[in-house]
């Protein structure tokens, strides 16, 4: 029970946050990817404000030997770079300059995005049931092939 | 207007403070895509309850601040075609590369993750790429 009430703080946070950011405007993110254009510098603020609680929660973890809740704590990051890494954040990216929109803020905005980010979000949930497949073809051996 | 990047300040910290809540008391990552990749493709198992809440929470807050603005508008596309390869590219690129903004960016690299970096520089890189594009050189979007 404790797990789910701290899931929702967490989730309130995140929302708030993202909605006070101004994230869930396509213009600012869209903004920020425009180099060439009326750049809008507005979403490096929210990287490194996100940040820094963040590395904060980070330093405090790698001395904690369970989660709070008594749950355990994420291993390490893997160091390896493959091929799915490189192309999903590919794909990824592509998706985002043209919508301006990524999976926090797409859920943020349910309650007043409209018909369209509904539609938006429907082929996102259907990107993910997708990408199990390709994640089984990408991990062939190239040699395969 | 210029106060813009304040806000951007002020909303960055509360979506680390979430981050922290969720790695401190629940032991997990805060990454959107994982969060609700895992509900989708059925790998939640006994954390499906605890990532609902937490998707609950994202949807709710928005509805409670929203009163407190003259206007808020998403300025979504209304090219419905797009949207729908934005979407599915979004979905299947941020599960492939096992995270998005959320995950690789602010969880992975406040913790100096090789493959947040990676991810980020990527994606932030197509994302610049496709504005160029389709924005400047097609005039599509």
């Amino acid at each position: 029970m404790a797990r789910l009430l701290f899931a929702l703080i967490a989730g309130g946070l995140f929302g708030s946050g993202l909605f006070i950011s101004g994230m869930t405007d396509t213009t600012k993110v869209q903004g920020w990817l425009d180099v060439f254009g009326a750049w809008d510098p507005t979403l490096a603020f929210v990287m490194g404000g996100a940040m820094i609680p963040m590395a904060i929660a980070w330093l405090v973890a790698a001395r904690l030997r369970n989660s709070a809740l008594g749950t355990p704590l994420p291993p390490k990051p893997s160091p390896t770079i493959d091929r799915k890494l490189i192309l999903g954040s590919l794909m990824f990216g592509i998706g985002w300059g043209l919508a301006g929109l990524c999976p926090g803020p797409a859920i943020a905005s349910l309650s007043f995005g409209g018909p369209g980010l509904w539609i938006f979000v429907a082929a996102m949930l259907t990107g993910m049931a997708v990408a199990p497949f390709l994640r089984t073809r990408l991990d062939k051996p190239v040699a395969a092939e | 207007m210029e106060q813009d990047w304040i806000w951007g300040l002020i909303g960055g910290l509360l979506i680390g403070t979430g981050g922290a809540v969720y790695l401190l008391f629940n032991g997990r990552i805060m990454g959107a895509s994982g969060i609700i990749g895992g509900l989708i493709d059925g790998s939640a198992g006994n954390t499906k309850w605890e990532r609902i809440v937490f998707l609950a929470g994202v949807v709710l807050m928005p509805v409670i601040l929203r009163p407190l603005y003259h206007e808020v508008d998403p300025h979504i596309s209304e090219n419905l075609v797009m949207l729908v390869i934005a979407g599915l590219l979004v979905g299947a690129g941020t599960r492939l590369a096992n995270g998005c903004t959320s995950g690789h960016g602010v969880c992975g690299m406040s913790r100096l993750s090789v493959r947040g970096f990676a991810a980020t520089l990527t994606y932030i890189f197509a994302g610049g790429v496709g504005v160029l594009v389709f924005r400047h050189l097609l005039g599509v979007i």
